[in-house]
């Protein structure tokens, strides 16, 4: 393959994953950008075109996914969305980023929180800054919150992602990090119940031993590495706000009635879910 | 300047530098100057006293006592890849010390110190936006940038110790431009350069030009305490290498003591120091809003405006 018919597949394989739709999308993204398309953190437009254009596949055809109440998510300023955490693989985040970044009601970016060890790993560290993630440091928040961004926070952190499939559907522990920024910062939360993911990705057992000694946070027994292709239900509630708190009992209490909000939305999709993978 | 009102005396040191002469240039025609440098005695313009002298040796205090000084603009810092670590310590950390010293007997006004940003310290865990009160980390990176840490922990003791001496401490991202020869513009001016594979952390540059009109009004200004240097505009190292027309020269970058190793087998020490390794692999991205809301600054020049000059500097070279 000469090197022009390189250059022409690659064009046509990125036409066929940043359509005029996806381009359409992240420019009426209020995202304020330097000059050469980056933020402070390494997000880049050009690369998030592409990774949104493939996720909206998935979106659409894999995992089918049905949103409700997206019209609750401010179509511009701060915004923290807490959702339930599931499924191994962080499927649940990038799936309620599709539904931000498409929705009707005006696109946003949502910036996710990842793990500390990422920028260590070559290549995947970079990518996933260029797509809007970066790592869960508090300093981080605030001062993408000052910037009015909206950020996607899974308070069960890797006790809800990595639990075994007969814990689906019951929330691990919330940590109270998420109400101290909310509450420090005057962000509204908009709660978010996903259901689908748990059966994207049923683990039978943790090998906790193993994923200690390889140091990542858990190692699954899982039948299928791929996430099974499970219909999910999006489904935001109506944003909800704190004042500051008097101590930490009243924090703790707080962030109780975002997981009982959060629980109770997560009830309202099973409810109506009528098949799993059909 | 009214003929009755006497002109305040500014000691500029690192006066051969690419920054001094151009914060010089900028004070000429206000103040009384006295430039020193330790490399050489440089050619000033008319008017400018200048001295060969080192900070941390005797004959330093003959230029107090010879010139009623109100003001220090401390520029001079001897670079990472100027001679070793124990002389690095002995000028930029004691010499800095006597500096100030010397500033309170002669009854110094106001001390205005250049830092870097180094001092934070390059690390997987940083946020961006790094604002002033962030542990400066660098000296747990290495060794190598430990005279860059106690220099700033020295000055900090001296701001809040003797308020008097009205010490500002400014730390600047990464300064290229003209005549600049610290180690990122030596990189960029070369035509191949390495990078580490796989990574390619965020950075902020910011013209000569711009650092020294920042620094001059800064000056005049003189708001004392410690402010970030750095414009609101961010591009990836790599993205950088290739804007400045070099090639890139991909080396490993796992496991960590591979591409330190590359850098010291190949004498890499003045561009690409085993040392500073972390800060090509990892950002430290500098919030700049204290700074540029207390002076009401902005740069002028952009990015591509910085980058251009290292670019037609490679076209000019190359033969016909």
């Amino acid at each position: 393959m000469s090197g022009l018919d390189k250059l022409d597949f690659r064009e046509k394989a990125l036409a066929r994953l940043v359509t005029p739709e996806i381009e359409q999308l992240v420019a009426s993204i209020p995202k304020p950008v330097g000059s050469f398309g980056y933020d402070a953190w390494g997000y880049n437009e050009a690369r998030f075109k592409v990774a949104l254009g493939f996720a909206k596949l998935l979106y659409d055809r894999y995992f089918r996914v049905t949103t409700y109440g997206l019209e609750h998510v401010p179509a511009q300023g701060r915004a923290l969305i807490i959702g339930n955490h599931s499924g191994q693989l962080p499927m649940d985040g990038v799936l309620v980023a599709v539904a931000m970044a498409t929705s009707p009601h005006g696109p946003r970016l949502a910036r996710a929180m990842i793990e500390r060890f990422f920028p260590t790993v070559p290549w995947l560290g970079n990518f996933l800054n260029a797509i809007g993630a970066v790592i869960g440091d508090p300093v981080n928040c605030v001062k993408m919150l000052e910037l009015e961004e909206a950020i996607i926070v899974f308070p069960e952190g890797v006790r809800g992602s990595g639990k075994p499939y007969r814990k689906r559907y019951q929330l691990q522990r919330f940590g109270n990090g998420f109400m101290h920024l909310a509450m420090s910062t005057q962000t509204p939360i908009v709660p978010v119940g996903i259901v689908g993911c748990e059966e994207t990705m049923p683990a039978l057992a943790n090998l906790a031993p193993v994923a200690k000694l390889l140091g990542i946070p858990y190692l699954p027994v899982v039948p299928s590495l791929l996430p099974l292709p499970a219909r999910v239900h999006l489904r935001f509630g109506e944003p909800m706000r704190f004042a500051p708190a008097r101590n930490e009992a009243e924090v703790t209490q707080r962030v109780e009635q975002v997981k009982e909000r959060v629980k109770a939305l997560i009830d309202e999709g099973l409810h109506q879910r009528t098949s799993i993978y059909r | 300047m009214s003929a009755g009102n006497k002109r305040r005396t500014v000691l500029v040191t690192g006066a051969g530098g690419a920054l001094a002469k151009r914060v010089l240039q900028r004070l000429r025609d206000r103040y009384e100057l006295v430039a020193v440098d330790f490399r050489r005695k440089v050619d000033t313009e008319p008017g400018i006293h200048s001295y060969l002298v080192e900070l941390h040796k005797r004959g330093f205090e003959d230029v107090f006592a010879a010139h009623a000084i109100d003001a220090v603009i401390h520029i001079g810092r001897i670079f990472t890849h100027e001679k070793n670590r124990d002389q690095r310590y002995n000028a930029n950390v004691l010499g800095t010390k006597r500096l100030l010293d010397l500033s309170r007997k002669y009854g110094v006004r106001q001390v205005m110190i250049h830092s870097t940003y180094f001092v934070y310290g390059a690390s997987p865990y940083n946020p961006a936006l790094l604002d002033e009160e962030t542990p400066l980390k660098a000296s747990e990176v290495t060794q190598d940038l430990v005279d860059s840490v106690e220099l700033e922990s020295l000055a900090n003791i001296y701001l809040w110790k003797h308020p008097d001496l009205h010490i500002t401490i400014l730390r600047p991202c990464n300064l290229l431009g003209p005549g600049v020869r610290n180690s990122m513009s030596i990189l960029l001016a070369r035509p191949l350069v390495p990078v580490l594979i796989g990574f390619s952390p965020m950075m902020q540059f910011l013209h000569v030009e711009d650092m020294a009109d920042a620094m001059v009004l800064a000056f005049e200004r003189n708001q004392p305490g410690i402010y970030n240097v750095a414009p609101e505009d961010y591009v990836p190292y790599q993205q950088a290498v290739i804007e400045c027309g070099c090639r890139r020269l991909p080396i490993p970058s796992i496991p960590p003591a591979l591409p330190k190793g590359i850098s010291s087998a190949l004498n890499w020490n003045a561009f690409f120091p085993p040392y500073l390794i972390n800060y090509f692999k990892y950002p430290v991205i500098l919030d700049g809003r204290l700074f540029r809301e207390t002076f009401g600054w902005k740069p002028r020049r952009n990015l591509n405006d910085i980058f251009s000059y290292y670019r037609k500097q490679k076209l000019n070279a190359r033969p016909v």
